[in-house]
């Protein structure tokens, strides 16, 4: 398990190697890059917006380009090579097999990510993450248009392959004693997690490939001057990437159902109900995706079947959080960092979650429709549960990783700055939204309202960059100087509950 | 397994019911407001980047403004001649994208006086984060 950081290896070992936690490590290291890169830009757009009129950047075309490319970045280049960093280390143990099923394939998937980043950061597009047509067909400069257009491509069959691969390693190659029942949690979210991928990524292919032939003219599926329809990209886009929302989402739950019964010092309440919440949630994913466009003219009719669609989710992931409750009650709890971050997100999961049954009630999504609000919510999603999933399994992991411990104070002091900067940040968005304020606009007129909670999310985010910083110091410290971990039970639970470091599979 | 699961079908039951309820409201009062009343005057709005043209039903054409009269039931009917908008009064909540190559059709009835902004809030490029005008409620008697 360890990759043992402490006895150096040369980078190029790590870099060519196809062991599962070898190319774990490159996804983990990329990832927390492009979060720093993805944060970087955040921080850009906020300084902007503290106040009306111009404080950073000079134009609003600079602007668009960088939130497009900050989405891009922290869904694409993030949170998915971070839930397959987790994947890598863990799943083929947990399955008890020797490696993932395919070595060479799983590199390869890893691989084709930096190019595509590539692509996205030096192309620049600025058509936001959903690359709306006809704007993205006939009004988006090139080749920013394009270059990003190919990078997602390739991530999009970066992320199947990966799908590909934790579907076999943990279907045909589990051992032969264990049951698909007995298979961890973690490891079932990403089996659920990976079949989502296979049935929703091809449709976003196709309209990827859709749009290209649009932007060069040849054909004119989204554009309304070639007797296109635009609304049928949306419908081909969120029938991938709703569901792609919960193939973020599910991982981090995964990663949860592995931090809170260990750190609670008792069993999961019930396997057997993450494991159906799971199976539900995988299958509601997909009866949901049109509740992003509600106002694009549809139906009553239509709206009603997505307003259901999407409040059939909310049974499965309340099933979670109330295992994930009944997993603390009466626990002995030990509030050590990766707890700290898991609690946290699954508050600020429930709250995400009651903000989208707010979305999804037809009649209120007019009032929150690309507004504030909405960014809110999804932040508080994004951030919120994904990201404080997979920062708590960072800290989860560190020792496995490196041998070495990181400083617990510093943990605590990060988790506090990201908890309350979230807090004021994402719920404040959430007020603003309701004050009117649309999203994805560089400057905004000086209404009393807006300037001083726009001033208060800028100083929110201010907040949790400070945290991240002294998460980046914190890293960077501990892996080369840090105290050696007890490997035994680096964080002094007791070892009974701790499989990890007893089983490592041999390099190869 | 040891323990028993009933606290946990109480639980989902519950929050089935409340789903229920928030989906039952929501389809009644969105049935309502869906209602135009038959006096409803037509507006034509048309979006291109990066301003708002309105046409009355006698003709009347205006830019960046909309004149209408305090407790009148008007019918937008809003239409692009390029990219996707969305046409937005937050004070009335009126709320509908504007999509080239088809007419989104939505209605109210202001019952107050003042102005009030008008603005894009679908992601329509250089200038969307200005892409705005007014709306002047009248209180003709």
């Amino acid at each position: 398990m360890v990759l043992a950081l402490a006895k150096a290896r040369p980078v190029w070992q790590i870099m060519f190697s196809t062991h599962h936690t070898d190319v774990g490590l490159l996804y983990l290291v990329f990832s927390l890059l492009a979060m720093f890169i993805g944060g970087a830009m955040a921080i850009a757009l906020r300084v902007e917006l503290f106040a009306p009129g111009i404080q950073l950047i000079e134009d609003s075309m600079s602007y668009n380009r960088l939130f497009t490319a900050h989405g891009t970045t922290m869904i694409f280049l993030f949170l998915l090579p971070s839930a397959s960093a987790v994947g890598n280390y863990l799943v083929p143990i947990m399955v008890r097999y020797k490696d993932m099923a395919y070595p060479k394939l799983n590199a390869i998937a890893f691989w084709m990510i930096p190019p595509a980043a590539a692509l996205v950061w030096l192309g620049m597009a600025d058509f936001g993450w959903y690359a709306n047509p006809p704007y993205s067909v006939i009004s988006a400069p090139a080749p920013a248009a394009e270059m990003w257009i190919f990078g997602l491509k390739v991530l999009g069959v970066s992320s199947i392959l990966s799908s590909v691969n934790f579907v076999v390693t943990i279907l045909k190659c589990k051992h032969p004693d264990m049951s698909l029942g007995k298979v961890p949690l973690l490891a079932w979210s990403f089996l659920s997690s990976s079949i989502i991928v296979l049935a929703a990524m091809p449709t976003f292919a196709a309209a990827l490939l859709m749009l290209l032939t649009d932007r060069l003219g040849a054909t004119g599926f989204f554009n309304p001057a070639m007797g296109g329809d635009p609304i049928a990209y949306q419908h081909l886009f969120w029938f991938t990437f709703h569901p792609e929302v919960y193939v973020l989402v599910i991982p981090a739950i995964g990663m949860m159902y592995e931090i809170i019964p260990r750190f609670s010092r008792r069993p999961i309440f019930s396997h057997s109900s993450g494991v159906a919440a799971f199976v539900i949630l995988s299958l509601v994913a997909f009866a949901s995706w049109a509740h992003h466009m509600y106002a694009t003219g549809m139906s009553f009719t239509e709206k009603t079947v997505f307003m259901i669609g999407t409040l059939a989710a909310v049974p499965a992931s309340a099933m979670h959080v109330f295992n994930f409750l009944a997993t603390m009650w009466n626990g002995r709890i030990k509030f050590a960092t990766p707890m700290m971050w898991a609690v946290g997100g699954i508050a600020l999961f429930f709250a995400a979650g009651a903000g989208g049954v707010v979305n999804s009630a037809m009649p209120l999504d007019f009032i929150t429709h690309d507004s504030y609000w909405v960014v809110g919510h999804f932040h508080l999603f994004v951030f919120g549960t994904i990201a404080f999933g997979t920062i708590g399994f960072v800290y989860y992991l560190f020792p496995y990783i490196t041998g070495r411990m990181y400083s617990e104070k510093w943990g605590i002091v990060h988790f506090i700055l990201a908890f309350v900067g979230a807090c004021i940040t994402f719920f404040t968005q959430h007020i603003l939204g309701l004050f009117g304020m649309p999203r994805r606009i560089y400057d905004y007129p000086e209404i009393d309202s807006w300037i001083s909670m726009n001033a208060l999310i800028s100083v929110g985010a201010m907040i949790i960059l400070v945290g991240m910083v002294i998460f980046l110091a914190n890293m960077i410290y501990s892996t080369a100087k840090g105290k050696p971990a007890n490997m035994e039970d680096p964080f002094g639970l007791g070892g009974k509950y701790y499989y990890p470091y007893a089983q490592r599979n041999p390099h190869h | 397994m040891a323990h028993s699961n009933w606290a946990e079908w109480i639980y989902v039951a519950v929050v089935i019911a409340l789903l229920t309820y928030v989906g039952a409201e929501a389809w009644n009062i969105e049935n309502l407001i869906e209602h135009v009343p038959e006096d409803a005057e037509v507006i034509k709005v048309t979006a291109q980047q990066w301003f708002w043209s309105f046409e009355h039903e006698d003709g009347t054409k205006e830019v960046g403004e909309l004149h209408l009269k305090k407790d009148h039931a008007y019918k937008f009917e809003i239409e692009s001649k390029d990219v996707n908008h969305n046409f937005n009064i937050h004070e009335y909540v009126v709320l509908l994208d504007a999509v080239p190559g088809q007419i989104n059709t939505v209605w109210f009835s202001p019952n107050e006086a003042g102005e009030f902004d008008i603005q894009c809030r679908e992601y329509c490029g250089l200038i969307h984060y200005n892409m705005r005008a007014t709306l002047i409620v009248e209180d003709v008697k």
